[in-house]
Parts: C-alpha cells; structure tokens; sequence
C-alpha cells in the first residue's frame, strides 16, 4: 500500500498534551478532514453508478470528531467505531486504497471484502472491524481497557457511539464498569441530533448526553464538534487522564451529519434552515478560515488537490483489485477449525 | 497437547466443581494472560461463584486476576470479548445460563463474527461457563439454551458431565483461540444429582498430572450393539441408568456423550449408529430446535439405510420450566421416558 494514502496521525506523542497547535499541524488536520469529506463524497458517486454494493452511513460534517480524537491518540492506542466508520478509519489510519477496496468489496480490502462499509477496521493501525449495532462498542470497549490495565501498559482505548447509543442498556453498563475499573478509555459521542430520523430530544429529556456522566461518576464534557481544534485540546486532556490511570472520561461532541442517515434518505425530518444553520459551521471551510491569514491559498489548493489525486488513485486501485474468491467466504469463521465433512 | 488415555480407574476421585477449579487454577499458573471475570467470584468471604467453583483461587492469585464486575451481563460479557480481542484469556461466569439472554449481542454479533469481520485479522479466545438445568429453581433459573448457540457460527459450544472431560476441555477451551461456551449442570458440580442419575457415583477419576481433552470429540461411554443413545449432562446419566435396566431385556445401549455440541463430532456417532441402527437422543433442552433435531438430520442424511427404526428424541416438553418439583419431573426426560424411547426404538 501506498505511504502517501495513509491519512493518520503518525506518533503525536510529543504534541498530545500540547493545546497550542502550530499552522504545520493545523495544516495537517486540515488536509485528513479533506481527505475524509472528499472520500464521502467520491464514494457516494460510486454508489450511485454501481460500483459500490451495499449501503452507506456517510460522516460529511463530522470530520471534525473523528480527526481531532485520533490525533492525539498513538498507533498502539485502539478505536471501535459504528455503523458510520468510514472518517474514523482514515482518521486512525486504516490505509485509503484498503479502505476504499472494502467498500468495493474486493480481495485487498482492509477486511478482505468480508466486513464491507460498516465493519471498516484494521487491527495493525489499531482500530476493530466498526461494530455495526448501537452501543455495541460500548461495552466491547471495556475489554479492551481492562486488557491494557491488567497487562500494565498505558494504551489508551476510545469508543465513538451517537447521541441514539445512549438509550441503549450497553452504554450504560460499559460506562458503570468502566468507571468502577478505572479504565483507560474515552467515551466520544458525537451527537449529530438524529438517531436515523427521530431528533434526541424526542427520546431523551436531557439535552446532553455528557449530563449522563456524572451519574456514573465519571467526568463528561461538551465539546463542538465543528471545531477541529476545540475537538482536540478535549480530546488531548480526556486521553491524557485516561493514561494517567484517572479511569474513563465521557465527551459529547455536537455535530451534524450533512449527508442522510444512509444513502437513500432524503432528509425530511429536518428542516432546510437547519441544515443551513449547521452547513455554516462546515468544519474544514472554518479551518480553512482560520488557516487563511498563517498559509496561502495557493498552498490549500495544491492540498486539495493532492487529497484529489489520492482518491482517484484509491479508487483505480479498488477498480483493479481482484474480486475475492468466492471460497474464501467459507473461511475464518473459526481460529481452529475442526474439520468435518458437510453434508451435500 | 497430549490426550490422555480413557481414565483408569484411580484412588483420586473429583466431583466437576473440583476438577473445573483446578483446571482454572493449573492455566492461571500457566498463562499470566487467563483472568477470571464475573459476578460474586472473588469477593472477600463471598460466595467464591454462584456455585463454589472459584473458592480459594482469590487467596492463590489475588483479586487482581479474578474480577468480580456489576450486575451487568452486557459489560462483564463485553470485557471478555475485548480484553480476548487484546490477546487476553477470559474466563467468564454467568452464574445461571438463563442470564445469556442479557447478553446475546456481545456473543452472537461481536464475539461469533470479529474474527470473520476482521478477515481473520483478530481471535477472541475467550471462554464463557454457563451453569444450566433444572433443580427447581423455576423458568428462569434452570434453563438449558444450549441449542441457541449452537445455531451461531463462530461460536464453540461444549457440554460436560464428568469431572474427568470437564476438567480436560475446560483447559482447551482456555487455550483455544475462538469463544466456548461451557455449559455445566447444576446438579453435577457436587453430589446433588445422585439420586436423580439412579444413585450413580456422580465423581470421577482425574489424574494428578496435567491433561487436555479436545473441543469436538465425543465419547463412547458404554458400548453397545442395540441401540445408540446420545445425551449430555443429566440425560446422560438418566440414559446410563435406563441402559442398565434394559440390559436385563437384552437391550445392549451404546451411550454416547457428545461432550462438544459445536462442532459435533458427526464421525463417531454416524460409526455407532452404523453399527446400531437404532438411534435416541436425549437432552434437557426443550424439543423444538434442539440440538438433537441438528443431529436426527444429518444422521438422516448420512446413515439412514442403516437405520432399522425412526430416530427417538426424548427431551424437555416444550414448556417453560415449573418450579414444583411433581411438574418439573414431568418436564424433563426421566429415566422411565428415555428407557421407553429406547424400547420403543427397538420395537420398530
């Protein structure tokens, strides 16, 4: 696989507790929030022409989120992610062209074309096949905590869920235990308003999921979402604690999917002033913004574009790649097979 | 791994509740990566387990390694399945087999599938011990949901009811790299089931020296011309005893103890069947979707020219479980109902 396609952070260590983000790595989280919206967009294309099998949960608006949280975390630190992990993936560094040959359910995909849009995942960059059912990785997490704990190294796990995830019985008993054990984990939540159509406020009387910390003991924090840095100054301090043996922090990000819950969703459970609303806050434009008076346009271009030539490259890497076979969908249920003979 | 021999007979007799606690004890020398994980296990002057496997073992590793978790099957099932994923060796407990329910999703979705998901990237060698059965604690206590999980690809799904095989494949399954469900019966961890097993000494011979018995082989506990029987836990001993009774008639059972429910070992009983042309099947699961429907139809597949007679299934009433020990002895396969499908089989 191509250097160049890997869009994760590389060793943030020395700049993990730093909360004074200079313009080079601005720049840096920058380019991997394009390269996350440019993916959505490229592969939302190729969806609709057929090149895609499936389904999509698309992440355009919450790049933020998954940027800012895995900046800060270390290779040898692990991710779970949901049903909508494709900007998580690049964020933590699942390698594009395997990602993108997952989607096109390919043999040199990152799961070999058995886990697809919504189990994108890559152990050697430390991120578990996206558990696709609400709140599952919540309490999936607390294993991988409780390893690090008891094996005595200072990794660090965090679970992405929704807002929706938080009505599930698993968010509550993975934060209870978490908190009791003193795990080092990271609960994020980004709180995008909407469990596929229904608005949270309709299924919760609290506003803020981050409210539900302190009921378990645990610190919880409200964070926006579209703010790239905001998302990592909190994120860098909640893992900072985490490693320190402080036991779990829950953080809410407010954010906003600007595509539909999946690809056929129209959207008309939310108004377009909303949508607008929200649009106006776009991550990378404010970013962009920001960057304006450090770094020249011309520099952003050439950014973009080469975020542009990336794609098309993962793409023609996904198109070219072999089909699996079909018999390598009989294996790797079992470790250890004990072979039997089946019947007919 | 070495397989012993078929057990001698020998002066040290253990009950399963003993051979399980010393084959949890020998891998936790073994293995610093084996961690005990449940609810009421390792506190201080506790219960040592809903059943008393664990006693003693906080005192011999610390409550570090044995990690008594909330009330909260989705979490403590949850952490098995992610500290197995880290390449750590969990053995969980959920008291009562009845509490999986909670917790379907971390085993059918996450544990069953990570492995598939991940390309065979990832492993959860993990193992969960399920105590079943009844022992008139009612329809939410003595539960037998085996066959549930035997449906689940990815999954291991084990049955034991010797102290000997027990102790052998709970120490296989700790080292095998999928996730096993152990499944035990209440009645057999001590002495409690004598009387119902027809007053059958209920412990059994496990050596001093180290053992592994391996996940998906069966056992020929009795051998036989008539008829082959197959059935775990208290059905096994329910059929040993209606076997001794029908020897009296010229009735010579082959009873088998599957001891692995996923995967099955096919080969050994299709051999005996072969042999037999008779074949009952006895478990305290409840009848529809059992596993032994699983087995009546591949053995219809592979060997129905050698039957001589339709496949007897003998198992719970499909019911939910009465408390009143009158009605709970009418719902699951008495020694009398096994020992009348065995004759009826032999009628035909």
């Amino acid at each position: 696989m191509s250097d160049g396609a890997r869009v994760g952070s590389a060793e943030p260590d020395s700049a993990e507790l730093t909360a004074d983000v200079d313009a080079t790595r601005q720049l840096d989280l920058y380019r991997r929030m394009q390269f996350i919206r440019r993916f959505e967009e490229r592969v939302y294309l190729l969806y609709l022409q057929g090149e895609i099998p499936g389904t999509l949960h698309q992440s355009q608006g919450q790049e933020a989120v998954a940027v800012g949280v895995c900046d800060v975390l270390r290779r040898t630190d692990w991710i779970t992610s949901t049903h909508r992990p494709h900007g998580h993936a690049l964020a933590k560094g699942v390698d594009l062209r395997s990602a993108m040959a997952e989607l096109f359910g390919k043999a040199t995909g990152c799961c070999g074309g058995k886990g697809g849009s919504m189990h994108l995942g890559d152990p050697s960059v430390g991120m578990l096949p996206a558990i696709a059912i609400v709140g599952g990785g919540n309490t999936v997490v607390t294993g991988l905590g409780l390893a690090f704990k008891l094996m005595r190294t200072d990794q660090v796990a965090v679970c992405f869920f929704g807002e929706g995830a938080s009505n599930e019985g698993a968010f509550h008993e993975g934060l209870n235990f978490a908190a009791v054990q003193h795990l080092p984990i990271v609960f994020a939540c980004e709180n995008n308003l909407y469990g596929a159509s229904t608005p949270f406020h309709q299924v919760s009387l609290v506003p803020d999921v981050a409210s539900r910390a302190p009921a378990y003991g645990v610190r919880g924090e409200i964070v926006d979402g579209m703010d790239v840095l905001a998302v990592r100054e909190a994120a860098g301090r909640a893992v900072a604690e985490a490693r320190a043996g402080a036991g779990p922090v829950l953080l809410e990000f407010k954010t906003y999917r600007f595509a539909g819950h999946s690809r056929g969703d129209v959207k008309g459970y939310r108004s377009r002033e909303e949508e607008a609303e929200w649009t106006a806050r776009d991550p990378i434009v404010r970013l962009r913004e920001h960057l304006a008076s450090a770094v020249e346009e011309v520099v952003l271009d050439a950014m973009d574009a080469q975020v542009e030539a990336a794609m098309d490259d993962a793409i023609e890497f996904a198109r070219q790649s072999p089909l699996p076979r079909a018999e390598d969908a009989l294996t790797d249920a079992y470790a250890t097979v004990i072979s039997r003979e089946t019947s007919s | 791994m070495t397989v012993a021999a078929a057990p001698a007979v020998g002066e040290r007799r253990l009950t399963i509740a003993e051979a399980l606690r010393e084959a949890i004890a020998e891998e936790m020398r073994h293995d610093e990566k084996v961690f005990l994980i449940g609810e009421d296990i390792g506190v201080p002057g506790g219960f040592g387990g809903a059943f008393g496997v664990y006693l003693g073992l906080t005192e011999a590793f610390g409550h570090d390694r044995i990690i008594d978790t909330p009330i909260s099957e989705k979490a403590l099932a949850g952490a098995a399945v992610g500290a197995a994923l880290m390449g750590m060796r969990p053995i969980a407990d959920l008291q009562y087999a009845d509490f999986l329910f909670e917790c379907m999703d971390e085993l059918v979705n996450q544990a069953a599938k990570m492995r598939y998901m991940s390309n065979g990237k990832l492993s959860v060698p993990m193992v969960l011990r399920c105590p079943v059965g009844t022992a008139n604690r009612g329809a939410q206590h003595g539960q037998c949901p085996e066959s549930y999980f035997v449906h689940v690809p990815g999954l291991k799904v084990v049955c034991v009811s010797d102290a000997y095989h027990a102790k052998g494949l709970l120490k296989s399954a700790v080292r095998d790299n999928d996730p096993v469900l152990f499944f035990e019966h209440k009645l057999l961890y001590g002495s409690k089931g004598r009387e119902q097993a027809g007053g059958m000494d209920l412990t059994a011979h496990v050596p001093e020296e180290e053992y592994f018995f391996p996940i998906g082989k069966a056992v020929v506990k009795r051998e036989g011309t008539s008829v082959t029987v197959v059935a775990t836990h208290m059905s096994f001993y329910r059929s040993l005893a209606a076997a001794e009774e029908l020897a009296n008639d010229g009735i010579e059972c082959e009873v088998i103890d599957p001891l692995t429910l996923l995967p099955f070992d096919d080969e050994t009983i299709f051999a005996s069947v072969r042999k037999t042309g008779r074949l009952v099947i006895a478990h305290e699961d409840t009848l529809t979707g059992g596993w032994g429907a699983e087995l009546a139809a591949r053995v219809a597949e592979e060997c129905l020219f050698s039957l001589e007679a339709p496949i007897r299934r003998v198992t719970s009433h499909d019911v939910p479980l009465p408390v009143a020990p009158v009605m709970e002895q009418t719902v699951v396969p008495s020694t009398a109902r096994i020992k009348a499908a065995i004759q009826r089989c032999c009628e035909g």
